[in-house]
């Protein structure tokens, strides 16, 4: 855009104001990659594409793929000055959300394997 | 019709709850009715129910506080008697059932509704003025998030009066929590004062997050704001981050007692240590909450009274922001013994461990910022030098506490009762206290009187050592919590000393009480007419005391750290800018009126009052949709008017 | 086709003069407001995580009832899934016709996305009602709270957004595209799509996860 040391106010997710003539080309091809990664979730679990004991990796991966469509093309979240504070943000939810998660998940079955049997 | 609410539910059999409802109500009926006298009502709506000022309504949270202190307090002291004379053979005067409403009210309350408020008060005011804005991001929700934060007070304090309050600690663990073993309206009181109340909280999260981001005077950038808005910054981080596994855990319990499932029960494939764990999850962020805002009213009280800037900002602001994350990897040493294996204790001990380092380089900024300062002994000064003593006592003891060996000892003990009252009492309570005194002129116009603040830290101080060295022997010695009846009589010498402290800290609130009414009746004595009574160096202190409704008539421009210091420092002649029209936000009922109706939901759920509940639910939401309608909220103040206020005041 | 937006494109100044990010002074009210939201939305999905949490612990505690791989129907969860992810399109499509002020064409894609959501909600709560008959209501077993706690919860936010939809609908009929309204839809796409990206967390790790061969 201009010289390294101008920036943008910040922006919001959601909002894409620099570039409003290539939206309809974004949210078009956010549903298609949405879609090739639904339909690829369901493959994997379903048939033999994958060694059985990837396929709760795959999936995951394929999750994340599909969450992160969701976040550029639909949500309009990108690398810019401007947008910090979001990704910031959206780092620390993430930051957070990891750690409830598999926290938990590691402690309970800590847990339950020194659980007396029933 | 009304459920399984019904004359039973009202102690009359009880002569100790009685009485205090009693008291309570009359003392209530006594405030309505000299409002109603005086005419007080009209100025009480529009100047302060239907406020969306975040000086008011910090100034309202403070009040909450203060109040159920007194609640909040009086179960300490009928806890401590009990425990002082009910040894060997003697019963003491408080049966076990009452006994364990009492210690699980008094934790509910201190936390919920005493801790929070102070701390939601403080930043509520300091933060917009310390940023050298004129509101924050949300003002209208901001009024809604009060409102339901005293909801909740409300709902617990209708628990002493009508029905029973839960007898299961203030954590509520299942299976005790379950309906199984708690039939009756106890846990659901616990529970939708919480819920409910802690909705508010969650919104006042969102709310100072996105001021601190993205609200800021102009040349503010982040290096430059006080410190006290970076622990409010991570303090609402946690809130946003913690507060929702709080909703979510409680959501679970609740669909295990009305809708019979299975997340937490005896049966069918419940597991009641994921609640534990869920708990923690929320609950040790939520103490990082209490005390990091603390910590701030701390930074800003040495720097201020020192005349010198705080040491090293930098490493203040990184260890605030080193805590706000590792607060989320500690909660385990809740619950070292619930029978993980040594992998996980041993993870969790070695992050508590480390989450002292950051608070411990804090200490030492402290005092580096004391050191060769020309200090000033107010109240808030002696509440610092308090809070360095005991708080890294408190730390100290948290930190042993850390090692899973020694917790497997000490677990549920004296103890650990004593630790916790340590940190809270001489960091939370104490900043809180300091805060208060710091900027009571800024919100009223007077300062405190310093005699009567500094006896209720003396008392608060001594009174502390008092009732809490006892317990961490006692600890030592064996001695588990919530006791209703000692076994063992050599104890006793330890609880009456215990006792003792309990009734000099009460001496620290009756002086709190009596500072308030001496420095009202004597206020023309003290009057803050600068603006700045401190030799303060943020930019609060630029404001007239009490600021005006729009805080600044011309938003500062920001150079430096400490932005008010150095404008002094630099002296030039006030010019008198070009006012502008300002926009301010115009008051607004829905905070009062969406709290009004959860209190009706929330009662008449805990009673199972399907219809009443039903009617409140869909009349706050019919009051949040008719309040989002509008588009007009907000009035101008003409730059006509802003001069002549400014002239005004400037001329005093 | 001229394209007008609410603003004329924002100029890039110096980033001491940026605004809500320091030099610049407080931030203009449509950031402030979808930035308060989306940090709104983040401590949404936090809840999320909890009660993912508490499903990912309880989904072996059957209790000698049903399983997962039981009572699940991939088809109708692949409908679902599909019907979900082209109303965050319509959503998106929606969003541009209202910051473009095309208020016929913003109505439109409302419908679309309102029908899409509720054929969404209408298949949950059929899957939902066959369970219940089939004795694998939540009340069965840890497993079963669980699942119908975690989905039951993504569906009330749907449902509430759909009742939010029309509330916004009306206030765009009332009131038309102007800068209030338009911040409002904002907040509202916003949280249409954080719950299409919940639900790919739920049908990857409830129903896929659940139910591989």
């Amino acid at each position: 855009m201009d010289g390294h040391d101008h920036v943008f106010d910040d922006r919001t997710p959601g909002v894409e104001e620099h570039e409003p003539t290539a939206s309809i080309l974004s949210y078009t091809a956010g549903l298609g990659l949405a879609i090739l990664a639904t339909i690829g979730s369901f493959v994997v679990s379903q048939t033999n594409l994958l060694w059985p004991p990837g396929i709760p990796v795959g999936l995951v991966v394929l999750a994340f793929a599909q969450i992160g469509v969701h976040l550029v093309f639909f949500l309009h979240l990108g690398s810019g000055p401007d947008n910090t504070n979001n990704i910031l943000a959206l780092a620390f939810g993430v930051l957070i959300v990891f750690l409830v998660i598999t926290g938990s998940v590691w402690i309970i079955a800590n847990l339950n394997a020194n659980m007396m049997p029933m | 019709m009304l459920g399984r609410l019904s004359w039973a539910a009202i102690p009359l059999d009880q002569p100790l709850p009685l009485y205090a409802m009693g008291v309570v109500v009359l003392g209530i009926l006594a405030v309505l009715a000299l409002v109603t006298v005086k005419g007080w009502w009209p100025y009480l709506w529009r100047e302060w129910i239907t406020s969306v000022d975040h000086k008011r309504i910090g100034v309202m949270y403070v009040i909450l506080g203060l109040v159920m202190l007194l609640r909040g307090y009086s179960d300490a002291i009928m806890m401590r008697t009990q425990q002082a004379i009910a040894v060997g053979n003697a019963q003491g005067y408080l049966p076990p059932d009452h006994y364990d409403q009492i210690f699980s009210a008094h934790g509910s309350i201190m936390i919920f509704f005493v801790a929070m408020p102070l701390v939601i008060g403080l930043m509520n005011f300091a933060v917009p003025l310390q940023l050298g804005v004129r509101d924050v991001a949300f003002p209208t929700l901001n009024s809604v998030s009060f409102w339901l934060t005293a909801t909740g007070a409300l709902l617990i304090n209708v628990s002493l009066v009508i029905g029973s309050f839960a007898r299961t600690g203030w954590m509520g663990y299942p299976p005790l929590s379950e309906l199984a073993f708690s039939p009756d309206e106890g846990v659901d009181y616990y529970l939708w004062s919480l819920q409910i109340s802690g909705i508010g909280t969650l919104l006042t999260g969102v709310n100072f997050v996105t001021t601190i981001l993205k609200l800021r005077a102009p040349g503010m950038t982040y290096m430059r704001m006080p410190v006290f808005c970076w622990t409010a910054l991570a303090s609402n981080l946690l809130i946003v981050a913690a507060f929702p596994i709080l909703t979510a855990t409680f959501v679970m319990l609740l669909l295990d007692r009305y809708l019979g499932f299975h997340f937490f029960t005896n049966d069918a494939g419940g597991n009641q240590m994921m609640y534990v764990n869920l708990f923690w999850a929320w609950g040790h962020p939520e103490v990082y909450i209490l005390i990091l805002p603390a910590f701030g009213v701390f930074s800003e009280v040495a720097a201020t009274f020192s005349g010198k800037g705080l040491f090293s900002y930098r490493s203040m602001v990184l260890a605030t922001l080193g805590i706000c994350i590792l607060s989320f990897m500690v909660w385990l040493h809740h619950f070292f013994t619930m029978g993980a294996g040594a992998d996980v204790n041993a993870f969790f001990g070695i992050m508590s461990a480390i989450i002292a380092v950051p608070t411990g380089a804090k200490v030492f900024n402290w005092l580096f910022t004391l050191y060769r300062g020309r200090i000033v002994f107010k109240t808030p000064v002696l509440f610092l030098v308090g809070f360095m003593v005991t708080f890294v006592i408190g730390g100290l003891t948290g930190v042993l506490l850390a090692v899973p060996p020694v917790d497997f000892v000490l677990h549920n003990s004296a103890f650990l009762v004593a630790h916790f009252h340590n940190v809270i009492i001489g960091g939370v309570v104490y900043g809180a206290l300091a805060g208060y005194n710091y900027w009571f002129p800024k919100a009223f116009g007077f300062t405190l009187d310093e005699w009567w603040g500094k006896a209720s830290f003396w008392c608060w101080l001594i009174g502390f050592y008092l009732a809490f060295t006892p317990l961490y022997v006692l600890g030592l010695m064996g001695m588990t919590r919530r006791l209703q009846h000692i076994p063992d009589p050599s104890w006793q010498p330890l609880l009456l000393v215990a006792e003792a402290g309990a009734i000099v800290i009460f001496c620290g609130i009756l002086c709190q009480i009596a500072q308030l009414y001496v420095s009202i009746r004597t206020r023309e004595q003290r009057l803050d007419l600068t603006g700045d009574p401190w030799n303060g160096r943020t930019l609060e202190w630029s404001t007239s005391s009490p600021p005006p409704a729009y805080n600044y008539a011309v938003l500062p421009r920001v150079e430096t750290i400490d932005a008010f210091w150095h404008k002094k420092r630099t002296g030039r002649a006030p010019v008198e800018p070009a006012y502008e029209n300002i926009e301010m936000p115009r008051n607004s009922p829905a905070g009062f009126i969406t709290a009004f109706f959860a209190v009706v939901m929330g009662f008449a759920l805990i009673w199972h009052i399907w219809w009443m509940a039903i009617v409140g639910l869909l009349a706050a939401a019919v009051t949040v949709l008719v309040a989002g309608w509008s588009d007009e909220r907000e009035h101008e103040i003409s730059a006509t008017e802003i001069a002549q206020m400014e002239r005004a005041r400037l001329g005093a | 086709m001229t394209i007008a937006t609410i603003d004329t494109l924002p100029t890039a100044v110096p980033a001491e003069l940026a605004r809500g990010r320091g030099g610049g002074g407080p931030a203009p009210k449509r950031t402030v407001v979808a930035y308060g939201f989306w940090i709104f939305i983040l401590s949404d999905i936090v809840m999320f995580s909890g009660l993912f949490a508490a499903y990912a612990v309880l989904s072996g505690n059957t209790a000698g009832g049903p399983t997962g791989s039981e009572l699940f129907n991939l088809r109708n969860v692949f409908i679902e899934t599909m019907c979900l992810l082209f109303s965050s399109y319509t959503c998106g499509l929606g969003a541009l016709s209202a910051e473009r002020r095309q208020a016929g064409r913003f109505l439109i894609f409302a419908a679309l996305t309102f029908v899409l959501g509720a054929a969404f909600l209408f298949i949950e709560a059929s899957e939902f009602a066959g369970m219940v008959e089939k004795g694998a209501g939540p009340s069965r077993s840890g497993f079963l709270s669980g699942f119908f706690t975690l989905v039951g919860t993504h569906g009330v936010h749907v449902t509430s957004g759909l009742i939010w939809l029309i509330y916004l609908v009306a206030q765009v009929v009332a009131k038309g595209l102007r800068p209030a309204v338009l911040r409002r839809l904002l907040c509202w796409s916003l949280f249409w799509h954080a719950l299409d990206i919940v639900w790919v967390g739920v049908f990857t790790l409830v129903y896929l996860m659940g139910d591989f061969r």
